[in-house]
């Protein structure tokens, strides 16, 4: 097991100095574009472009500007938008909370109720309780989370915000947790609840089609031929063997939404989160900033998937290594 | 004589399909005694294990419909409720399956799936339990079974992992074992370890067994009393010695013909039966077996053979052939190298 | 050289198998090897079946993939109809394909579920661009004819026929391009036994008409014997024994060949009881640690000391009969000293000193 752990954060560090070359050879190195130009935001000046081309070598050859650049980014952490004059680093470090908060507790929420529905349709399967919570399931895959997260501002923060079941809804924005708990709660609600709706519906599905197809392995007549209650078969044989796969997507999902996917619920509740940054920078062709979050979101996800394969490992007894 | 063991009274099993009624079992009665093994054969989808799935009331296919009574110490297990049959699996009568490669859960360790039947049925200490399993890993002839115990399935062979699910299922000392082809999936060496072995422990805890196979080879040597099913029926019925040496049923002959046998001269060509089992939606009219029947005549055309005593006591068959004829014709099929030279 | 020479078709020699178990962190080292086949020899007549017998893992499929060269051996030679394949590339492969020909053993598995009959049994016509479409059709359709299927079944899809009826479709596959060896992996080894007869039958039947030379692989001595006309016996990766069929069955001289043997059911209660049956401890060893000497020794009882120390050369007892053992079982003495050690064959790990003195002891 240690050198499976060895092995995967060698892994995660590979895959990571792959990535950032690869990002950095795309905005450098592309050929027909200067990068300092890029850099420099709109309307630079000259002086700007040539304290750009000094500060990142961009007169010196290509692995020097890599490590300038990775210098900039992690060991003096002073890259510069000059988009927004502002230092990169320390922008991301407090967006990150912001996108962890989100993603975290819409996380909690759609493992537990896609599990209860997955659950709740392969049980009742054959009955219409199986249809329609498929159909519920359908479409909260349907329905794009940027219409819902409008419609959801529309009714708690206007139409019916005095209304006594939403009065208590903060104004959009984020409020950090050290600083006010309950606000970092009650800001947070509708934001999680959409952004899960999604995902809810997808695992539903995935969960109730893979329930069923363990209904039918071997080891779960097994089980039953052993004598044990239905509710334990389900629960301890075929639930369990049918989270393998569920928490190989999760643990992706996870990873690609801590790394800035959550974007377009950030924008709409306006949580300044990694994504809203990455939005902007894109909008405003920021470079440094692009850069870094394309990083920063390569990294998520990576570590992501170096955690799943541990879970699986974990879940799995087959792929654990001797 | 005492009450059998169990006792399944003309017992039909269907499913409804997308093309029509699938008939799987099509009316058997039969009787298993305290003690007895049991054989079963038949090709695959003859029913068998249909009809033994159904007397543990396995089959969780919404689909399916059925009939008859199967009566287990006198108690029809048809009609007992759900919770009762969980005390009946397991306890009583418990189950070993033809894949030994996919009947035990990957995921927990063969320790963990012995422990969890003894604590579903018994009050039993975690470390009761522990030792409980090891010792029947032990029994089943598992090397270093304090160490194995906490082994998952994917680390033992097939052999061995056959050997752990005979061991899951002794731990209740349940009075039927039913082997549901346990040996099929087995290299011959392996088969002749696992017969060895359901022998010897039928021997040390005394349960009746019910031994489903295609081959009957498998039975030849333990079985006390052979069932014979073709299309979800029973076609012939009797003991050892009967099915072996007094073969009533074509279909019987067919099957004992197929066989590559060592203990004969080696015969030019086997006699196998031609053609596939019939549809079980639109059964044929007559006998069954009557598309692939060599010995097939007018009157197995227009009626059912019923399953009947013809030569002797407790030998059964479905056959129209007249026993003289059959006793005549026979070794054409079995044995044609002795029948040539006789 | 002429391919109507009457050599043997296929020549095996010296052919090992070993495939490589990687490990490590990033960088895959091998860190052992899996002894596949492990120096083996021996040959194939034209037209005859031979049949290749032993447990699970003990290497045959192995060897028949090693005979039609489906990847590179790890050492040896292999010489089809005269000539020297061992080394060839998979192009300077690809006129032999038409001659060498494999019959899987699954056949659920060994079938694309999504093409129908007629383009699976069709595809290897299509591949070596045989005939335009109608005359392609036009032999498949016989094709299936030939091997007991109708050849309605020409639009059908695989999952439309029973285990029997899908090997016959492999069958038919492999006889497509008339192949002069065809090499069945255990054809019949996942049939009932009604269905086995009726495949066992049917191969015989191809072979009267084709002219085929076979290769059969099985686990059941019974049925091997049936269709072989020689046999090798082989454990962990050797050629333990190699013997006309009759002979083997009647005079095995390897201990392991006995035990196999006796495993195989006797449908004949009487028979069956009154029947010696030795019944072999334990699963067949990892072929990455092979045992020392011979191979059998730790689940063998005749086994002595020197059956440890010493790996067994193949020793030929006359009438083609040969078997690498120490404690040879049914030899007289006067046999035994006219036995010769087989220099060719017997692998170059063995002691060629070794050759047995005394038939083997009681059992323990
Ligand atoms: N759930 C099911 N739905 C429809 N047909 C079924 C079902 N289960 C079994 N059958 C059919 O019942 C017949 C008997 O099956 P089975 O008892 O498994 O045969 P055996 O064990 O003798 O090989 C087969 O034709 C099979 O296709
Ligand atoms: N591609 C492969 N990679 C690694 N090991 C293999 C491979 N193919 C076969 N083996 C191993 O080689 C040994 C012989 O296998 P095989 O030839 O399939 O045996 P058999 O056909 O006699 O059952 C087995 O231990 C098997 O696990
Ligand atoms: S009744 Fe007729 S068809 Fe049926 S088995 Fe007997 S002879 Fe054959
Ligand atoms: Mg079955
Ligand atoms: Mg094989």
């Amino acid at each position: 097991m240690a050198t499976f752990i060895v092995r995967r954060v060698l892994w995660l560090v590979v895959v990571l100095f792959a990535v950032s070359v690869l990002v950095f050879l795309i905005f450098f190195a592309t050929p027909g574009v200067d990068p300092a130009r890029q850099m420099a935001g709109r309307n630079p000046t000259a002086e700007t472009i040539k304290n750009i081309k000094h500060e990142f070598g961009l007169d010196r050859p290509l692995p020097v500007q890599y490590g300038l650049m990775m210098k900039h980014i992690f060991v003096s952490r002073d890259l510069i938008s000059y988009g927004s004059h502002t230092k990169v680093i320390p922008e991301i470090l407090s967006a990150a909370p912001v996108t962890l908060s989100l993603v975290f507790g819409a996380a909690v929420i759609w493992i537990v109720f896609s599990i209860l529905t997955g659950l709740a349709a392969a049980v009742f399967r054959g009955t219409v309780i199986d249809p329609l919570l498929m159909i519920l399931a359908l479409i909260g895959i349907s329905i794009p989370v940027f219409w819902l997260g409008e419609v959801v501002n529309l009714v708690t923060q206007s139409r019916l915000h005095g209304f006594f079941l939403f009065s208590w809804v903060p104004p959009l924005g984020y409020t950090p947790f050290t600083q006010d708990p309950l606000l970092w709660f009650e800001g947070l609600v509708f934001p999680w609840l959409t952004l899960s709706v999604l995902y809810i519906g997808f695992y539903a599905r995935v969960l109730r089609a893979n329930l069923i197809e363990t209904e039918n392995e071997d080891y779960v007549r097994t089980a039953r031929a052993k004598g044990i209650s239905e509710r334990r078969v389900l629960l301890r044989h075929t639930l369990r063997t049918s989270m393998i796969t569920f928490v190989s997507l999760f643990g992706l999902d996870f990873g690609v939404l801590v790394g800035g996917g959550a974007l377009l619920t950030e924008v709409v509740f306006g949580l300044p989160g990694v994504g809203l940054l990455t939005y902007h920078s894109l909008t405003s062709l920021d470079l440094p900033v692009i850069m870094t979050t394309v990083i920063y979101g390569a990294f998520f996800i990576t570590l992501a998937s170096a955690l799943v394969d541990l879970v699986y490992a974990w879940l799995d007894p087959r792929v654990r290594p001797a | 004589m005492a009450e059998p063991l169990l006792e399944v009274r003309d017992l039909k099993v269907s499913f409804r399909t997308e093309d029509g009624i699938v008939r799987a079992v099509d009316g058997i009665s039969f009787t298993v005694d305290e003690g007895e093994v049991v054989g079963i054969v038949g090709e695959s989808g003859s029913g068998k294990s249909v009809t033994m799935m159904s007397v543990m009331r396995l089959i969780t296919d919404p689909n399916v419909i059925y009939q008859g009574e199967i009566l287990y110490k006198g108690r029809n297990l048809m009609q007992v409720s759900r919770d009762a049959m969980r005390e009946v699996r397991g306890e009583e009568i418990a189950m070993i399956f033809q894949d030994p490669m996919t009947s035990l859960n990957p995921v927990y360790t063969v320790g963990w799936q012995i422990e969890e039947q003894l604590n579903e049925h018994y009050d039993l200490k975690k470390g009761q339990a522990r030792r409980r399993a090891s010792e029947l890993l032990a029994q089943v002839g598992i090397p270093r079974p304090e160490q194995r115990i906490d082994d998952y399935p994917h680390q033992f062979s097939g052999g061995m992992r056959q050997r752990v699910m005979i061991a899951l299922a002794l731990s209740c000392n349940p009075d039927l074992l039913i082997a549901d082809e346990p040996t099929t999936a087995l290299d011959v060496t392996i088969q002749a370890q696992i017969l060895e072995l359901i022998k010897d422990l039928r021997r040390d805890f005394g349960s009746a067994v019910v031994l489903i196979t295609h081959d009957l080879g498998v039975v030849a040597d333990i079985a006390d009393r052979i069932l014979v099913m073709y299309a979800g029926r029973i076609v012939e019925e009797g003991n050892k010695e009967q099915i072996f040496y007094d073969p009533q049923h074509p279909y019987t002959w067919g099957l004992l013909g197929s066989i590559a046998r060592l203990d004969r001269p080696k015969a030019r060509r086997l006699t196998a039966i031609a053609g596939q089992p019939p549809s079980l939606i639109n059964r044929p009219k007559g006998c069954s077996f009557r598309p692939r029947c060599p010995q097939a005549f007018d009157r197995c055309r227009a009626e059912d053979p019923q399953l009947t005593v013809k030569v002797g006591d407790g030998h059964l068959d479905a056959c129209h052939l007249s026993v003289e004829d059959k006793r005549a014709r026979r070794d054409a099929t079995i044995s044609p190298e002795l029948a040539d030279t006789a | 050289m002429s391919s109507q020479n009457g050599g043997p078709l296929l020549e095996a020699e010296h052919v090992f198998k070993y495939f490589p178990i990687k490990r490590g962190i990033l960088i895959q080292r091998e860190v052992a090897q899996v002894h596949a086949v492990d120096d083996v020899s021996l040959e194939v007549r034209r037209g005859e079946t031979l049949g290749l017998v032993g447990e699970s893992g003990c290497g045959k499929s192995t060897l028949g993939r090693c005979f039609v060269r489906l990847f590179p051996l790890t050492d040896g030679r292999i010489v089809f109809d005269g000539q020297d394949i061992s080394k060839l590339s998979r192009r300077g492969m690809r006129p032999l394909r038409r001659e060498l020909q494999i019959v899987f053993q699954d056949p659920y598995a060994s079938l694309n579920p999504r093409k129908r009959v007629g383009s699976i049994v069709g595809a290897p016509l299509a591949i070596h661009g045989i005939g335009d479409r109608r005359e392609r059709k036009r032999q498949v359709q016989e094709l299936l004819e030939k091997v007991g299927l109708s050849p309605e079944h020409y639009n059908r899809f695989p999952h439309e026929f029973s285990g029997g009826q899908r090997q016959r479709i492999g069958v038919a596959r492999a006889l497509a391009l008339r192949p002069k060896l065809v090499i069945a992996d255990e054809p019949v080894s996942a049939l009932d036994v009604s269905i086995q007869a009726q495949v066992i039958n049917l191969l015989a039947d191809l072979q009267e008409d084709f002219e085929l030379t076979y290769v059969f692989i099985a686990h059941d001595l019974g049925v091997v014997r049936h269709v072989s006309d020689r046999i090798a016996v082989m454990y962990l990766g050797k050629i333990v024994e190699l013997s006309p069929a009759e002979e083997l069955y009647e005079r095995p001289i390897m201990p392991y060949t006995e035990a196999l043997l006796s495993a195989v059911p006797i449908p004949d209660p009487r028979e069956s009881a009154g029947r010696e049956r030795i019944v072999l401890e334990g699963d067949v060893p990892s072929p990455i640690n092979p045992p020392s000497g011979c191979r059998f020794h730790p689940r063998c009882r005749y086994a002595t000391e020197i059956c440890s120390q010493l790996e067994p050369p193949l020793v030929d007892y006359g009438n083609g009969h040969l078997a690498a053992c120490h404690h040879p079982l049914n030899v007289d003495k006067e046999t035994l000293a006219r036995a010769t050690v087989d220099d060719r064959r017997t692998p170059a790990e063995a002691d060629e000193a070794a050759k047995p003195t005394e038939p083997a002891q009681r059992a323990r």
